[in-house]
């Protein structure tokens, strides 16, 4: 969390090189942050403030573990930008890129570490503003519409998400999330809690791009420059999912979400009715980004299913995925940064017959679609896997069956693809592309690769979720206790 | 070597194969060639002496590790999956030399990723034959829809995208959507997924559980689920795949595809549910009970029939094959819906029985295209004369499909007859008895036609495939007569799996 600000002076490389540098000791320190879990949660009082006064920064397992993907793939992603940043972006607007990415990071962590509720929401904002500012800087003209599209809906989310605060703050009079948490029980009935729940609720939605509030996520992944989708794909909608989680499970109870108030069925066919029509939207698209993007859309849905479960086999399958989604879907969308890059389109007819010229990104393709069907072996397996046995632990027969037959329409988004690049006969900007550098194909290994590490030893990612949900639901048992 | 050591060595043996393959290329083929029948003969060996342990009772097993609490990668080897890898990894020999002669006779492209193919489906293969868990299970079974996804797409032209597109689809589909949702459904009520004498699923059931009608469903969804044992109406991925060059129609749809399918719902059928269990539940009593399985029971009786009558329509070589391979995959469904210690043990006689017997007649419908160029069997006039040692292998081979001494599926379809009587289905005894008839009618007028007819204008010279594609089709040919003589030793070995635990 470095200030980025000093970023914006210096010459292009030398930020480069800062950036770098910064994103793998932030990488380094979530590491050892989430290493000192087992000892139980961290606290740190902002300048020195005691806890219902100042700002108090907590760190859970679930934070730590949230921080720790989302800073070790901005890390990896930051290694791999140069090359497709200097394609897709213009030289003067270099340093304004890396400043924007520093600051999004630092929203992103922000909103995992901190426990002050308004906090929450100054982070929120402090990562939507700079990712507008990164989708601006797509090379098309429409990426700015995009951004501002975005803006617009983001904004409206943010604000939503505050009234939600006001609201909550007038009622409790803290804005201390532990506070919140053991005031509540006293208003709970109220009217007016109702009111500031639902705010919250709809303004993350909108930022999680819940169906049907995700408008703005397709426009805003495809025209944004590669490196910002990989980016933002990969993390800010998991960081809303995370500042949800929080918020249903520590500052409002589960069994005020879910037995006042019937959120698990809404959520329930919320996601579900999402993940088939992305999913379908998916199959038609005929821009790889865009299709991603609404594949992106769909396994929101999944993690919504997870959390609406409200048992810890449930919400580890929805943190889970959380995880093995930012990796495959990070994965995938470097892959397609490495098209974009030698073939100068990501139109699906123009990557005609790309498998015989850039064989290795073709086939870094194929691994991360295996783990987004959810092949065994592949991360993507085993958080459907554990999603699929808690619907059944619950008996939950419907959503079940409906989850299995939601993976085959990702069977014929991906493989669509994979037709496409092996067995059309090359288009001629297919014909003459090379292969993608190296600078670039190893990052992108990295990141499909260790989907299929997490598919075979998850120790390190159900594991922790497995903790992480524990934790969580052991703590509003304690609330309801109070 | 300790019998656990050999499994893995056994494993990781076409692993091996597939790095040399790719180190090698496309630059020496020979070496490339050499290094695949080297490892293909080694493993054969490996597992020959991992079978002495297991045929004289051992159950040797292996551990890789854990994926999630309660599902781990792990493997023993019991009778029937021995016989399963002997048989596969036996005939991964012969095929590779088989497809020497027909890939090179054939100017085939893309040869290096054709042989990492081929091995990696064996190790697919090889772990389902040994898997210790319906995880494992899994996990290989929709390994090897994956590898074997770029061999039915080999040529890489519209008909092998279509091909593939319904072959992946379905066996794809099949498994998500019902047999992932069988296993977690078992792992629900059983707490575990082990594969066990005598089953898991009895003690739910006696605990209320799953309900009798519960079970019913649970085998359709593991029956359906396993699409690569074609059941119909889940069959249309086979012809479909026949679109890979011959080796690959030979071993992957003769012998390690279909038959990790059936193998599968064997497996289910013995350890799962355990045959006492699906052979004593009824859905009604009264005068004439009604079996759980009998459903499938009966579909398997359907399959067998329609399959062999749409068999007789087809003039491609291939595609008649194909859906011969149907009929016969659901003799052994029969076998384990039966659920009588006859049955499975017919079931499992016929993987070996069936596989040698299929492996032979897709050898010779390739040879048949190196060597004369025909596929369509009206073509096949006086064919004898030019290729008396393909159409002897042809005859021979029908005769075991067939079911006639001293054809090997003679005995496959003895028991599995008897365990239609024992359980008082007379009307499935009359269908594999008009299936017979039907084989009878579809596959030998093919030879007898080639030997009989008057030689054609011009009279046809003799000439033969290549000899790397003839010499392995006629032992082939021979080894189905062989296991004709070892019908008991293959009795002995398979009697402990059948044997009731109680």
């Amino acid at each position: 969390m470095a200030a980025p600000l000093f970023v914006l002076i210096g010459n292009r490389k030398l930020v480069l090189l800062l950036t770098q540098l910064v994103c793998w000791t932030v990488f380094g320190i979530t590491v050892s942050l989430l290493s000192r879990m087992q000892y139980g949660p961290i606290s740190y009082e902002l300048g020195g403030w005691p806890s219902p006064y100042g700002i108090v920064y907590n760190v859970d397992y679930l934070s730590a573990f949230v921080m720790l993907f989302v800073s070790g793939l901005g890390a990896i992603v930051i290694t791999y930008a140069p090359r497709s940043i200097d394609k897709e972006i213009h030289h003067s607007k270099h340093s304004l890129f890396y400043a924007s990415y520093l600051l999004c990071m630092t929203g992103l962590l922000g909103m995992c570490i901190t426990g002050d509720l308004f906090n929450v929401f100054v982070f929120l904002e402090i990562s939507s503003l700079s990712s507008y500012a990164l989708i601006s800087l797509g090379k098309t003209r429409r990426a700015p519409l995009a951004a501002l599209h975005y803006l617009i809906i983001g904004t409206v989310g943010a604000t939503f998400f505050l009234i939600g605060i006001g609201l909550l703050y007038q009622m409790t009079g803290t804005l201390n999330m532990a506070d919140i948490a053991s005031r509540i029980q006293a208003v709970e009935s109220s009217r007016t809690m109702l009111v500031a729940f639902a705010f919250m609720t709809v303004g993350l939605f909108i930022k999680m791009a819940v169906f049907p509030l995700h408008t703005w996520l397709p426009n805003a992944y495809t025209y944004a420059p590669s490196v910002v989708t990989c980016f933002i794909a990969a993390t800010a909608t998991k960081v809303s999912v995370y500042a949800f989680i929080r918020l249903i499970y520590v500052i409002f109870t589960p069994q005020f979400a879910f037995e006042r108030l019937p959120l698990d069925s809404a959520l329930m066919a919320f996601s579900l009715v999402g993940i088939f029509v992305a999913s379908a939207a998916a199959i038609y698209q005929t821009n790889i980004k865009r299709l991603l993007a609404y594949s992106s859309v769909a396994q929101i849905g999944y993690m919504l299913l997870g959390i609406s479960m409200s048992n810890v086999g449930g919400l580890t399958a929805g943190i889970t995925h959380m995880f093995n989604h930012a990796l495959i879907k990070g994965g995938l969308f470097m892959v397609v940064g490495c098209f974009a890059l030698r073939i100068g389109s990501l139109k699906l007819d123009d990557l005609r017959g790309a498998g015989k010229t850039m064989p290795l990104t073709s086939f870094a393709w194929v691994l991360g679609g295996l783990g987004l069907i959810g092949v065994p072996m592949t991360a993507g397996f085993v958080s459907k896997w554990l999603l699929l046995t808690s619907a059944l632990s619950l008996e939950l027969w419907p959503v079940a069956v409906l989850m299995l037959l939601s993976s085959l329409l990702a069977v014929v988004y991906i493989w669509r693809v994979v037709e496409i690049l092996y067995f059309s006969p090359a288009s001629h900007l297919a014909q003459t592309a090379k292969e993608a550098p190296m600078a670039m194909l190893i990052p992108t290994y990295l990141v499909i690769g260790s989907t299929i590490v997490f598919g075979c030893w998850t120790v390190y990612s159900a594991g922790i979720a497995q903790a992480a949900a524990k934790s969580l639901l052991g703590i509003s048992q304690m609330g309801g206790v109070q | 070597m300790t019998p656990e050591n050999l499994i893995w060595i056994a494993m990781l043996l076409p692993v091996v194969a597939i790095a040399l393959v790719f180190f090698v290329g496309e630059k020496s083929p020979n070496i490339r060639e050499s290094c695949t029948i080297g490892i293909a003969v080694t493993l054969f060996w490996v597992t020959t002496r991992l079978a002495g342990f297991v045929f004289s009772g051992g159950r040797p097993s292996f551990k890789m590790g854990e994926i999630l609490p309660g599902f781990e990668i792990a493997f023993t080897v019991e009778p029937l999956g021995m016989l399963f890898a002997l048989v596969a990894s036996g005939l991964w020999i012969l095929t590779t030399v088989y497809a020497i002669g027909y890939m090179r006779g054939h100017h085939e492209k893309n040869q290096t990723r054709f042989y990492a193919c081929f091995a990696s489906a064996i190790f697919a293969a090889l772990a389902a034959a040994f898997a210790a868990n319906l995880f494992t299970l899994f996990v290989a079974y929709e390994l090897m829809t994956i590898s074997t996804y770029p061999l039915v797409t080999h040529h890489g032209d519209e008909k092998a995208k279509k091909g593939g597109r319904i072959y992946l689809g379905i066996l794809l589909s099949t498994s998500v959507a019902f047999f992932m949702l069988a296993i977690a459904w078992t792992w629900t009520v059983a707490g575990t997924l082990d594969f066990t004498p005598g089953g898991i699923l009895a003690q739910p059931n006696i605990d209320g559980k799953i309900s009798d009608f519960q079970l019913s469903v649970l085998l359709g969804l593991f029956a359906f689920g396993i699409g690569k044992a074609a059941i119909m109406p889940f069959h249309r991925w086979l012809p479909a795949a026949m679109v890979a060059p011959t080796p690959v129609s030979a071993l992957l749809h003769a012998v390690a595809v279909v038959k990790v399918g059936v193998f599968s719902i064997l497996k289910v059928s013995v350890y799962i549910f355990g045959i006492d269990l699906i052979s004593e539940t009824r859905l009604s009593e009264g005068a004439n009970p009604i079996m759980m399985s009998d459903w499938l029971c009966y579909l398997a009786g359907a399959t067998i029939l329609l399959a062999s009558l749409v068999a007789m329509t087809k003039d491609n070589l291939k595609a008649r094959l194909a859906y011969s391979t149907v009929s016969q995959l659901a003799y052994i469904t029969l076998g384990a819906a039966l659920a009588t210690s006859d049955s499975v043990i017919g079931g499992g006689m016929h993987i070996a029985m069936h596989a040698v017997g299929k492996i032979t007649l897709f050898f010779c419908a390739g040879a048949i295209y190196v060597g004369a160029h025909k596929t369509n069997i009206s073509d096949m006039r006086g064919l004898g004369r030019a290729m008396p040692l393909t159409m002897g292998a042809f005859l021979l081979a029908t005769l075991s499909i067939i079911g006639l001494p001293p054809g090997g599926g003679a005995w496959s379809k003895w028991f599995l007859a008897l365990g239609t009587v024992q359980t008082g289905h007379f009307w499935l005894l009359a269908a594999l008895m008009v299936s017979s008839l039907l084989n009878i009618a579809y596959l030998i007028p093919i030879p007898i036609r080639a030997f009989m007819t008057p030689v054609g204008e011009p009279p046809m010279k003799f000439k033969e495939a290549p000899m790397m594609c003839v010499v392995p089709l006629c032992i082939t040919a021979v080894g189905s007569v062989v296991l004709f003589f070892f019908g008991n030793e293959i009795y002995d070995v398979l009697l402990p799996i059948a044997t009731s635990v109680r």
